[in-house]
């Protein structure tokens, strides 16, 4: 077990000829996923050849839509890796398509886009799992990536990572690498995401796999509080926090497109006191965070 | 980007929104030129990306030109709340019978837009909203359905307003919309909207703020620009295609990712409280490829910032290994001694570098022995180094 993918699940890369999607797709065969073709409407009948993990090559189909892809190869999670400008028709496509987890890179996508994609998906039903965008994207350590996080880092184990931030999921895997991971999600630090903190503590929650949650927030919106909420209510599993941005000044925006504070709205030290009313223990630091987590794992 | 009133304004015209006539000037002279050719009395106002500009004295009632030439000398130079004023917008004074407020924005939470409407305009609307939520009519707007005529309709309704103004106001509601999407704005904001004793409707000041990730399908935005305004390191950063956020502090930041940058913000100033206070003294996201020149251009930033006395590099290695981030660390140290950009590298650096291939980066880092370069084995213990090298 583990959330949302496992090592059965077929994956299909939009904007797999590109530079990134070239890139990536050589990674996530190497980490085990069972990438089974992309879609590009300008070189579709054509192949990319590829290696996969036990080394042998492999010629993945590019198809012209993702209709057409799902239907010829039954994947049912696709990844995004198309420029900003084109991501929206993209996503738009893969949900017309009816796939069932999608996955969105790409960085700089106009909000509007996205607020609209993401009410498209609402007015579809909701059949589309969104993760993203502007996210590393979601590992199953020792079964599948679909994203860009090092499979490298560490394997499989009992602690859940949502994060909004690519590197610092990076950081808090390796300061757990003894430990491993069922699986960490890179949720984005866009003012508008699919998935969020509460979907992944939800899921968390219920994956007897899961044994303790890291949940790394940052400065902007009310996502943390929001989750703080839940997890008094729902979350019966040991969850520790970590937020970033307490040197944030007000009104700028860090990196992200969604880490900026707002007036007194979005600060760091807000979440963090929102996290531990709801006995979320908070590290100050990623390594400090690491040890809580050691604390509270279950035996 | 934040716009200047007279900006949302062009704009709020632009889309048919009824906002009074103005011209922006940056002398007195020119101020009272402008006050003739658009008419006596006129409101000199000063073009400042900050609220509170009334209670600070930048917003002026003029009835004679001799109160023009006054009032607009007092206001440009003026400091507003750290913000200079270097233009004033002198625009025909309206006659105020009641003032509104109308906004849209993007709702994160929900992840739509919010439409806010009240007849009650004019105070702060944050007050308003902590005092009277009542009174403010907060309606979702859905991302894909927009803001039509029936949409117009129920946010007036529900903001209360006068049966006199309802029609006015609803189309000014769809042509605020206009404003919104087909510029990309992420906040379109008018208030006071007002009611002149005549019966018409005017946004009289207006903010509006645009989404950055959507600059690819505006260029005519470049000419919202105002580099006189930004800071010059940031300016210099952005011309290079750097994510770099000036602060106040001594202990200048590198690294890739930005949660981890934030991080790192973090993970100093807490050092720097047994280090005489000293704080980090900007943000920079370098990216994942963390390449020589990237490194290069960056350190040359943060170095020929005279507020920076160490520079703490934070690296975490995915993608891009630690071993290719190391050698980009010392052929951009080659780099800059050669004298690119000034060749100001007397200041001590203190490496941390962690994950993909440590072993190997941090070989090619002790091997390069540069003798201002220090290594640090956790992030925790870099950040104390770096903070300990600025501390005064």
């Amino acid at each position: 077990m583990a959330i949302y993918l496992t090592k059965d699940s077929k994956v299909i890369v939009q904007g797999i000829t590109g530079g990134e999607g070239t890139k990536h797709t050589a990674l996530m065969l190497k980490a085990g996923t069972q990438v089974v073709g992309g879609v590009n409407a300008r070189k579709a009948g054509t192949t990319v050849t590829h290696t996969d993990a036990a080394g042998a090559q492999v010629q993945l189909p590019v198809f012209g839509t993702v209709a057409e892809a799902i239907a010829e190869t039954g994947a049912t999670v696709s990844i995004v890796f198309v420029p900003p400008a084109f991501a929206k028709d993209a996503v738009v496509e893969a949900i017309d398509a009816g796939i069932e987890l999608l996955v969105v890179i790409t960085e700089g996508i106009p909000v509007q886009d996205s607020a609209e994609f993401w009410s498209y998906n609402q007015h579809k039903g909701g059949r589309t799992r969104i993760i993203g965008p502007n996210c590393p994207g979601i590992i199953t350590p020792g079964e599948s990536l679909v994203g860009i996080t090092p499979a490298t880092i560490t394997g499989k184990g009992p602690v859940g990572l949502v994060s909004k931030s690519g590197t610092l999921t990076y950081q808090m895997m390796y300061e757990l690498r003894d430990l491993g991971f069922s699986t960490a999600i890179g949720i984005g630090g866009d003012p508008v995401i699919g998935t969020t903190h509460i979907d992944a503590l939800e899921a968390f929650e219920a994956d007897p796999e899961t044994k303790a949650i890291v949940m790394i927030g940052e400065i902007g919106g009310d996502a943390e509080e929001r989750a703080a909420a839940y997890i008094s209510e729902h979350v019966t599993k040991p969850v520790v926090g970590y937020v970033a941005g307490f040197t944030a000044p007000e009104g700028k925006t860090m990196g992200h497109a969604g880490a900026i504070v707002s007036g007194s709205a979005g600060t760091a030290q807000a979440k963090k006191e929102a996290l531990e009313a709801a006995g979320v223990k908070v590290g100050k630091t990623p390594s400090e965070t690491a040890r809580l987590l050691r604390e509270v794992l279950p035996a | 980007m934040d716009l200047y009133e007279y900006q949302a304004k062009e704009l709020f015209t632009a889309h048919g929104v009824p906002a009074p006539a103005g011209r922006v000037v940056s002398t007195a002279a020119d101020a009272v030129t402008a006050a003739e050719q658009l008419g006596l009395p006129v409101m000199v106002k000063a073009q400042v990306k900050t609220g509170g500009r009334g209670k600070a004295g930048g917003v002026k009632f003029c009835k004679t030109l001799e109160d023009v030439q006054t009032h607009a000398g007092n206001i440009l130079g003026l400091d507003i709340k750290g913000h200079v004023t270097r233009r004033v917008l002198v625009t025909p004074a309206s006659d105020i019978a009641e003032e509104y407020y109308v906004s849209y924005l993007l709702d994160r939470s929900n992840r739509t837009y919010l439409a806010m409407a009240t007849r009650e305009g004019g105070m702060e609307i944050e007050e308003l909203a902590v005092e009277r939520p009542e009174a403010l009519a907060r309606i979702p707007v859905d991302a894909v359905d927009g803001v039509d005529a029936a949409k117009a309709a129920e946010i007036v309704e529900a903001g209360r307003f006068p049966d006199e103004v309802k029609d006015q106001v609803a189309q000014i509601l769809v042509d605020l919309w206009k404003v919104f999407t087909a510029e990309d704005a992420t906040l379109v904001e008018v208030n006071p909207l007002v009611r002149t004793p005549q019966g018409q409707v005017l946004a009289l000041d207006g903010k509006v703020s645009l989404d950055d990730n959507a600059d690819f399908r505006h260029p005519d935005h470049e000419g919202f620009v105002d580099n006189a305004a930004e800071n010059e390191l940031e300016l210099r950063a952005k011309e290079r295609n750097l994510n770099y956020v000036k602060l106040d502090g001594q202990v200048g930041i590198i690294g890739n990712g930005a949660g981890l940058v934030m991080s790192t913000l973090d993970v100093v100033a807490y050092a720097g409280e047994k280090h005489g206070g000293v704080k980090p003294a900007n943000f920079l996201d370098i990216g994942g490829g963390a390449s020589a020149e990237v490194m290069a251009n960056g350190l040359d930033i943060i170095l020929s910032d005279p507020d920076v006395k160490s520079v703490f590099v934070n690296v975490f290695g995915g993608i891009t290994a630690c071993d290719a981030v190391a050698n980009g660390i010392v052929k951009a140290l080659e780099i800059l001694e050669s004298g690119v950009g000034g060749g100001h590298t007397e200041k001590p650096l203190v490496v941390r570098l962690d994950g993909n291939n440590v072993e190997e980066g941090r070989r090619i880092l002790t091997e390069a022995n540069h003798p201002l370069v220090t290594l640090a084995d956790t992030m925790d213990e870099g950040a104390d180094k770096a903070a300990e090298l600025a501390a005064p």
